[in-house]
């Protein structure tokens, strides 16, 4: 029975649908298709044997060496020459910083009632600058999302946040630039510092909550640096990037001319990089804000607070509202970044009458911005956010009435959609994953691995699988696949539909857009309760919240690979009497197979990302160790061990992808 | 060019709007509102643990201490874990409603010293297994362990395997629900909700649609005023029987909640000491404010100052 379910599902993970041209690719499907029936072949006999279940509250030593490392370091923090001249240094730092972001924008400060800079300053300054780094129009965008902020009733949420996020961004970019331009710059630096970012961007913010408190102590020092570490890794990737992707005619043509490496450095690469870095910058503000709700967990101040708050007492309306405050957050920061890189670029092309009139009017409106700030620094009217919040509360109640009607009319129907997925595909495929012998999936994996990616990838998926098999969470692991493959599948199967219809049609393109961009950045903690109630607690609603999180890139990137198709050869296609299916799948897609096998690989690693999210909402296994190692002592070893888990699935998955990507362009 | 020429007149319009609107009350003329006095007591750092229960103290504690006692009360958002570790460093003075936990006091009274035991809350804490009302309602029998397996098959879900399932819920949950299960020989498997809000979404769902679940549950906690869950009694309690973490066999105790605070601030002299030392209240003290803040969505600083209008008597006890 498995096997009819199982082994088209199994290919159709690791490999987008392989259009039959080429004889080797139907060869690899046909070795890869022989490998899993081997795999069921074996399972069928050896079924229940050497799985390395671990109940929930056993241990392995590594656990328990974990546990004990941890509580020698809070033991020892106040004598240890480690913690008095380095960690608490740095603490003070980071701290003062955050401090004075905060006295100046959001944080009553010594005496005054009020933030040095009330709402109507910080207003100005943020429209001033939206304006002088881009243009008018996302200077008016700007001005109208931050006065929404104020009229959500959540002014001084929103100000708390930002102050966190600005301090976490401007921490990330003073290492992540110059790290970037280094690894752009040298082959070796990028290896070595690549490893280390997929660490940071994969390993699970819980597992490290906890530690950074032990090292930086509770409040906002630990809270910008937990943000800075998952937000830095984009900057320093586009950054290196940018730097590589500047004509290397270009910088021959300087080094012929007679320019000094750094001359080449400053003048050339870094100025034609530009655009680019400030999409890394971009980029990084986006994770420092995803961030916001999980660092409210060790006391991060902000809408997070409010979230999580909300959460506890169920209340979907307020969530909601504070998180649509972090989403008009991310527009605004994300547009005006944008304008941004956009005015980097023509600046340069054109100054010659322009710039006479530019400087004049922004010294005007500097004028004006300053005025703005004096006022709100001085008059109560101006600094306090005036208004009761009315829309907030509107927003909340709409929100809350619209969930209980889908909550009262589509759970029967979701619950069905659910038992069909739980018991079609998830439990079979999940069975064949958990209770083979370990060393059999691990074989399959790396066989597979092999097939699709080549030896390379072969290797690093023995490597992964070694390890995991060594953090002890083996069985856990397993689960998790399970949910994650099947979770992808959706994700798939949604950024094919969508993606190809948003390529296709411009309008729908601009339809789209901002719910997707809105899903990436609406913390998932506001519609765990809701999804909640229409699926229950399963491992499907967490497939179904980390669906909603990573579909939105693989839809994305499938509707630009689309795009990219050029006109003319689907003119031709239509010359030539295809109808509109047959061009999609004749032309279209198989044309786009790097886009669709780049969406497979992101898919999977916003998937993974979800993974502690799930554990939330009863997906159990690893999301769930991770948890509980957060909220026990005991547990905090192997919380830890099921944090490296993920990151280890999700290094051999994106290997393998990113492998057979390469073979398939090739 | 124009483009310029017009985001620079709004600029210089804006300006002269704002200059003629100048006037107004001033920042500082009336300071005296919030910040009055801070008296002896200074900083009192509590930590908030992620419950409504635990806010429900804290909010009351809070707010007699900022207005009575004319304390700066530092509220710090964190989990149970988080909020001891801060007991030795001093940013945490008092954690209001700990359940349990022998493990923590070991660690940070008997081994680290750097916290101190402040008394019971006066609450008492129930764990168990709980049924929605209305299944208690059609089947009576249930609320007895002994009949469970009678009806394990109702409980099956997607999620148990075969088995009936029994849900529990957030991690940090002091829980033998395995051990149990295994030793009563129930036909049941432990699935994990991972939340408390994973757990109160599952019950409120099953009073509505009439599902089948049995999971756990304690008391005091403000969702029992909007479903009041019933309890299965499981084999009595007795002194020492869940010494053995694997051969737990029988109910959980009844917990005496109580306070900790850092060994410092027990020292410290400060009034917001005493306080949290002659804090006491009943489980229904609690769940009236709590319900103050989950049902009514008052603001814990507004439900605080509500109940402790309402008893004066009790609060002029605890600062005599």
């Amino acid at each position: 029975m498995t096997v009819a379910i199982e082994k088209p599902e199994k290919t159709g993970t690791v490999k987008p649908p392989a259009p039959a041209r080429r004889v080797r690719r139907v060869n690899r499907g046909v070795v890869v298709a022989a490998i899993v029936l081997v795999w069921l072949v074996l399972f069928a006999v050896l079924r229940g044997k050497q799985t390395l279940a671990l109940a929930a509250a056993d241990l392995t030593d590594l656990h328990r060496w974990c546990n004990d490392v941890n509580d020698s370091i809070g033991a020892n923090r106040n004598s240890n020459p480690l913690f008095l001249y380095f960690f608490n240094e740095i603490r003070v730092v980071i701290d003062s910083l955050v401090t004075f972001v905060q006295e100046l924008i959001s944080q009553p400060t010594a005496g005054r009632p009020v933030p040095q800079i009330g709402w109507l300053g910080v207003v100005g300054v943020v429209g001033y600058a939206s304006w002088a780094l881009g243009n008018w129009r996302v200077a008016l965008l700007a001005v109208a999302g931050f006065t929404f902020l104020g009229l959500q009733g959540l002014w001084q949420e929103s100000m708390d946040t930002l102050a966190l996020t600005l301090s976490a961004v401007f921490v990330a970019l003073l290492f992540a630039i110059p790290l970037g331009v280094w690894a752009g710059l040298s082959d070796r630096v990028n290896r070595i510092v690549t490893p280390f970012l997929d660490f940071m961007q994969t390993m699970p913010t819980f597992v490290y909550l906890a530690p950074l408190t032990l090292f930086f102590l509770i409040g906002p020092a630990s809270a910008t640096i937990a943000t800075t570490i998952y937000a830095a890794p984009p900057a320093i990737r586009i950054t290196a990037h940018a730097i590589r992707s500047v004509p290397e005619t270009t910088v021959e043509a300087a080094n012929s001319l007679g320019a000094t490496r750094r001359q080449a450095l400053l003048k050339v690469l870094l100025p034609m990089s530009k655009r680019t870095v400030v999409m890394g910058v971009n980029q990084t503000i986006m994770a420092a804000l995803a961030m916001v709700t999980i660092a409210a967990l060790i006391d991060a101040p902000g809408l997070g607070k409010t979230v999580i708050q909300a959460l506890q007492s169920l209340d979907v309306g307020t969530a909601f509202n504070a998180g649509l405050a972090i989403v008009v957050l991310a527009i605004v920061l994300d547009r005006v970044t944008t304008a941004a890189s956009g005015r980097a670029e023509t600046a340069r092309g054109s100054d010659s009458p322009f710039l006479k009139w530019r400087r004049q009017l922004l010294a005007a409106g500097a004028v004006v911005a300053a005025v703005l700030v004096y006022l709100s620094h001085m008059y109560v009217w101006a600094a306090e956010f005036p208004g009761e919040g009315g829309i907030g509360s509107g927003i909340a109640r709409t929100a809350a009435d619209v969930t209980t009607w889908a909550q009262d009319n589509l759970s029967g129907l979701t619950n069905a959609f659910r038992d069909a997925l739980t018991n079609g595909l998830l439990n079979p495929f999940q069975t064949l994953l958990t209770d083979s012998p370990w060393w059999l999936v691990g074989a399959a994996l790396v066989a597979v691995g092999t097939v699709l990616g080549g030896w390379r990838a072969g290797a690093t998926t023995a490597v992964c699988v070694g390890l995991l098999v060594g953090t002890g969470v083996w069985s856990d692991a397993m689960t998790t696949l399970a949910s994650t493959a099947v979770a992808t599948v959706l994700v798939m199967l949604l950024g094919v539909v969508l993606g190809v219809w948003m390529g296709r049609s411009a309008l729908v393109d601009r339809l789209l857009r901002p719910s997707l961009d809105a899903a990436q950045v609406m913390p998932p903690f506001v519609y765990l309760v809701p999804f909640l109630a229409l699926f229950g607690a399963t491992r499907f609603t967490a497939i179904v919240a980390a669906v909603v999180y990573a579909a939105p890139v693989a839809i994305k990137i499938i509707a630009d690979g689309v795009r990219a198709v050029p006109e003319t050869t689907v003119e031709a296609a239509t010359s030539t009497g295809c109808n509109t299916w047959q061009i999609i799948t004749k032309v279209q897609l198989p044309m786009s197979r790097g886009a669709l096998t780049l969406a497979t690989n992101q898919g999977l690693i916003y998937v993974l990302s979800m993974v502690v999210v799930g554990g939330l909402v009863g997906a159990g296994a690893l999301g769930y160790d991770v948890v509980a190692g957060f909220s026990q002592g005991q547990l905090y070893g192997k919380g830890l061990a099921a944090g490296l888990a993920i990151v280890l699935l999700g290094v051999m998955f994106d290997r393998i992808t990113q492998a057979a990507a390469r073979r398939a362009g090739a | 060019m124009a483009r310029h020429f017009r985001a620079g007149a709004a600029g210089l319009a804006v300006l002269g709007l704002t200059l003629t609107a100048c006037g107004g009350a001033k920042v500082g003329d009336d300071t005296a509102a919030g910040s009055g006095s801070s008296g002896k007591c200074g900083t009192f750092n509590l930590a908030i643990n992620p419950w409504v229960g635990y806010e429900a103290n804290a909010a009351v504690l809070a707010y007699v201490a900022e207005h009575d006692l004319g304390c700066k009360v530092e509220q710090k958002d964190l989990k149970e874990e988080i909020a001891w570790q801060g007991f030795g460093t001093g940013e945490v003075d008092a954690v209001v409603e700990n359940w349990g936990h022998d493990d923590l006091k070991k660690k940070y009274i008997t081994q680290q010293k750097t916290a101190v035991d402040a008394g019971p809350t006066g609450n008492e804490g129930l764990i168990g297994w709980y049924v929605p009302p209305w299944l208690a309602k059609a089947h009576p029998d249930i609320l007895d362990w002994k009949n469970l397996n009678k009806y394990a098959s109702k409980f099956k879900t997607s999620e148990s395997g075969g088995k009936g399932q029994l849900l529990d819920g957030d991690p940090s949950y002091v829980t033998n629900d395995e051990a149990l299960v295994k030793n009563l020989k129930l036909d049941f498997k432990v699935v994990y909700a991972g939340s408390e809000t994973a757990l109160i979404q599952a019950y409120r769902n099953a009073e509505k649609n009439k599902e089948w679940v049995i999971g756990y549950f304690y008391e005091p906690q403000w969702f029992l005023s909007e479903v009041p869950l019933k309890k299965v009694s499981l084999p009595e309690y007795k002194e020492g029987c869940d010494a053995d973490a694997e051969k737990v066999a029988c109910d959980y105790p009844v917990y005496k909640l109580d306070k900790i605070v850092s060994a410092k601030f027990a020292k410290s002299g400060s009034p917001a000491y005493d306080l949290v030392k002659n804090f006491t209240w009943t489980n229904d003290d609690q769940n009236t404010v709590a319900k103050y803040i989950a049902v009514d969505k008052m603001a814990p600083e507004a439900a605080a100052k509500k109940w402790v209008e309402a008893n004066r008597d009790k609060v002029d006890a605890w600062i005599k």
